[in-house]
């Protein structure tokens, strides 16, 4: 009973979210509201649940982990937001969330992004015994990065011999790349867009077997 | 797995299997047919069914606990000693609790780490997000032996003398130390060359020249700008990118008295978000024209979000829309939309996989570092200026490094490198990159 009204409750939203295919309507902007309100109100019952609650309110009441509130007093204080006066003390866990957050990143970019990138171009071009696919293959990857390297130099015009030539290899290569991209992601899409239509006539509407 | 199934098996076999003897007995026909008198039938001597006992299986044992090196002090490393009967086996629990503890906080045993037999005997403890392993917290562990027939073997609960640390340094970081060494060095370096008058070169991005003709274009209609800052975090690069970039649109619709709606997913982004639109009125010399309802917070989940954006634009109509960040999924959704409603666009992300999208929807798309570098176009501070000048230069390091890697390569194709790994110069050189193992 219960499973069936769910079940219809989801094609209704599902078809009267597909309904902006045709124009904005009614219909659309009622589901927009709903799964607005909806997930708004479940991520606050989640992140009570799941963080607040057991990270938080459990071990503090336990008088154990009590340096957890310095966070949440930090937290508290974008609360002030609210009263005007006192609306700068909010800035204070920002200026703390964007140096920590720059902090964290820039050694595991350096890391991830950087030294790792570096490592995995630095590969031979020729090994004795390949075949001239993976030959082929090496050269695209070296070469390739070095142009796209070279479409990112902003101090410098595209123009001449490396600029010029390198940038515009860079900006083909880096095309390519996302056409490739493009597919694959689309085809992706393509399957989700299955998915509902099998829960359409699948699941609600009992068509297929 | 197939361990899991043997169990799963003779879980499922063993009450089939004695239902079938206490039916089979009294439905016989055979024995139905006999005249066989009650009295006789007292006479017939119970039979007890033979159940077979089960195996001795010997427990498991913790043989060492250390400390896991180069952390946080978030992990220990656990070593045990399997039972002398593997072969009656399933499967291993390493059990832990926080001895004085609450139940609630770890008081009680639970299962950290379900190890199946034959598997390494040596596990990191403190890897699964809901058994994490707190600093300067003493724990107690044992290794439960779960048999085939399904028992559960308690092992000898171990605690060792000592607490996790974290270290400090992580040695094995020393590379990285060094390269955010040099790479801050080269901005700094161009910073301070900024600061002193040098004249830099920035070359043109037809994106960024566009973003003023865009403010001008909505103006002109007297329609409102629309610029989603992204849906991620505000540790994401490219969110800070984008509030950076909001800050100059903000400061350019203060000027013309545009009106703009910043949608927002993220709650802290939408508290910097608002402080940066309100500074950038005031920039302006014209905060009483900021609206508090121009920048606003809709919901952190992804597609609720989008379905909220795109409504807006259907209904309010934007004549510029900006998608600068991070997006996701979202970003065929969103532009597809803009592109519908007349709008026009100029999106910028590092996201790879979004990139194509936005390219295709959108009449300007900011590629990866030209969203970093937009800012410094747009203000032509000395000192943002300066900063990826300072980039450039370290993405020459960077293609120095790659062209000595093509040199050494074909030396080693000369010198037998290129068969002999032990003798590439290649692989010298790229040792000192290698980060594989913080990986």
């Amino acid at each position: 009973m219960y499973e069936t009204i769910g079940l219809s409750v989801a094609a209704i939203f599902t078809l009267a979210v597909f309904s902006f295919l045709y124009k904005e309507n009614p219909l659309y902007r009622f589901a927009e509201h709903i799964v607005v309100g909806a997930s708004l109100g479940y991520s606050i019952v989640v992140t009570y649940q799941r963080v607040l609650y057991p990270r938080l309110v459990e071990p503090v009441s336990h008088g154990q982990e009590l340096i957890l509130l310095i966070p949440a007093i930090m937290g508290l204080l974008y609360v002030t937001r609210f009263f005007p006066r006192i609306a700068w003390m909010s800035r204070y866990p920002m200026a703390f969330l964007l140096g920590t957050g720059m902090g964290v990143a820039f050694p595991y970019d350096m890391q991830t992004l950087v030294l790792r990138q570096i490592q995995s171009t630095m590969i031979p071009l020729y090994t004795p015994g390949a075949p001239w696919f993976d030959t082929l293959g090496a050269f695209v990857i070296v070469f390739g990065t070095l142009s796209a390297i070279i479409y990112f130099f902003f101090s410098k015009p595209h123009k001449g011999p490396f600029f010029g030539f390198g940038s515009k290899v860079g900006i083909w290569i880096i095309m390519i790349g996302f056409g490739a991209t493009f597919g694959f992601t689309v085809m992706g899409r393509i399957s989700l867009l299955i998915g509902r239509v099998q829960f359409l006539l699948g699941d609600w509407l009992g068509l297929l077997n | 797995m197939l361990k899991h199934l043997e169990l799963l098996l003779l879980v499922a076999a063993l009450p089939f299997g004695t239902a079938t003897a206490q039916t089979a007995s009294p439905g016989d026909p055979g024995e139905a047919a006999a005249a066989v008198t009650v009295d006789s039938l007292a006479a017939i001597p119970t039979v007890e069914p033979e159940v077979a006992a089960p195996p001795e299986v010997g427990p498991a044992t913790v043989l060492t606990i250390q400390d896991f090196p180069n952390d946080a002090g978030d992990h220990l490393i656990l070593s045990f000693c399997e039972s002398p009967n593997p072969e009656c086996v399933l499967a291993y629990l390493v059990m832990r609790r926080t001895p004085g503890a609450p139940d609630s906080l770890g008081g009680q045993w639970a299962v950290v780490k379900n190890v199946p037999s034959g598997d390494p005997t040596e596990i990191v403890d403190g890897y699964d997000p809901d058994f994490l392993v707190e600093p300067g917290t003493q724990y107690e562990y044992r290794v439960d032996v779960l048999t085939l027939d399904g028992r559960q073997i308690e092992g000898p609960a171990v605690t060792p003398n000592f607490s996790p640390k974290g270290e400090i340094f992580h040695t094995e970081k020393l590379k990285v130390l060094i390269g955010c060494i040099i790479f801050i060095g080269l901005i700094f370096l161009y910073f301070k060359r900024a600061q002193m008058g040098h004249e830099l070169y920035l070359r043109p991005i037809p994106g960024i020249d566009a973003i003023d003709e865009a403010i001008g274009r909505a103006t002109e209609m007297g329609k409102p700008i629309l610029y989603v800052p992204g849906l991620s975090s505000i540790e994401d690069v490219a969110t800070i990118a984008s509030l950076t970039i909001l800050n100059r649109v903000a400061k350019k619709v203060a000027e013309y008295q545009t009106p703009l709606r910043v949608p927002n997913r993220d709650p802290i982004v939408y508290t910097v978000a608002e402080e940066t639109v309100k500074q950038a009125y005031m920039e302006a010399g014209r905060p009483d024209s900021y609206e508090a309802n121009s920048v606003f917070f809709v919901t952190d989940s992804q597609f609720a979000y989008v379905a909220a954006v795109n409504g807006l634009m259907t209904r309010e109509k934007p004549a510029t829309n900006f998608y600068l960040g991070m997006f996701w999924a979202e970003s065929l959704l969103l532009a597809e939309t803009g592109s519908l409603s007349g709008a026009i666009q100029i999106a910028g992300t590092d996201a790879i996989t979004q990139l194509p999208f936005f390219i295709t929807t959108c009449d300007y798309t900011l590629i990866g570092e030209e969203l970093y570098a937009a800012s410094a176009y747009l203000g032509r501070e000395p000192k943002q200026v300066g900063g990826v000048k300072g980039q450039d230069a370290c993405k020459g390091i960077v293609m120095a490094l790659v062209t000595i890697g093509i040199v050494l390569s074909i030396v080693d194709i000369f010198t037998g490198g290129a068969a002999d790994p032990s003798k590439s110069l290649l692989l010298k050189l790229q040792g000192l990159v290698d980060v594989t193992s913080l990986e």
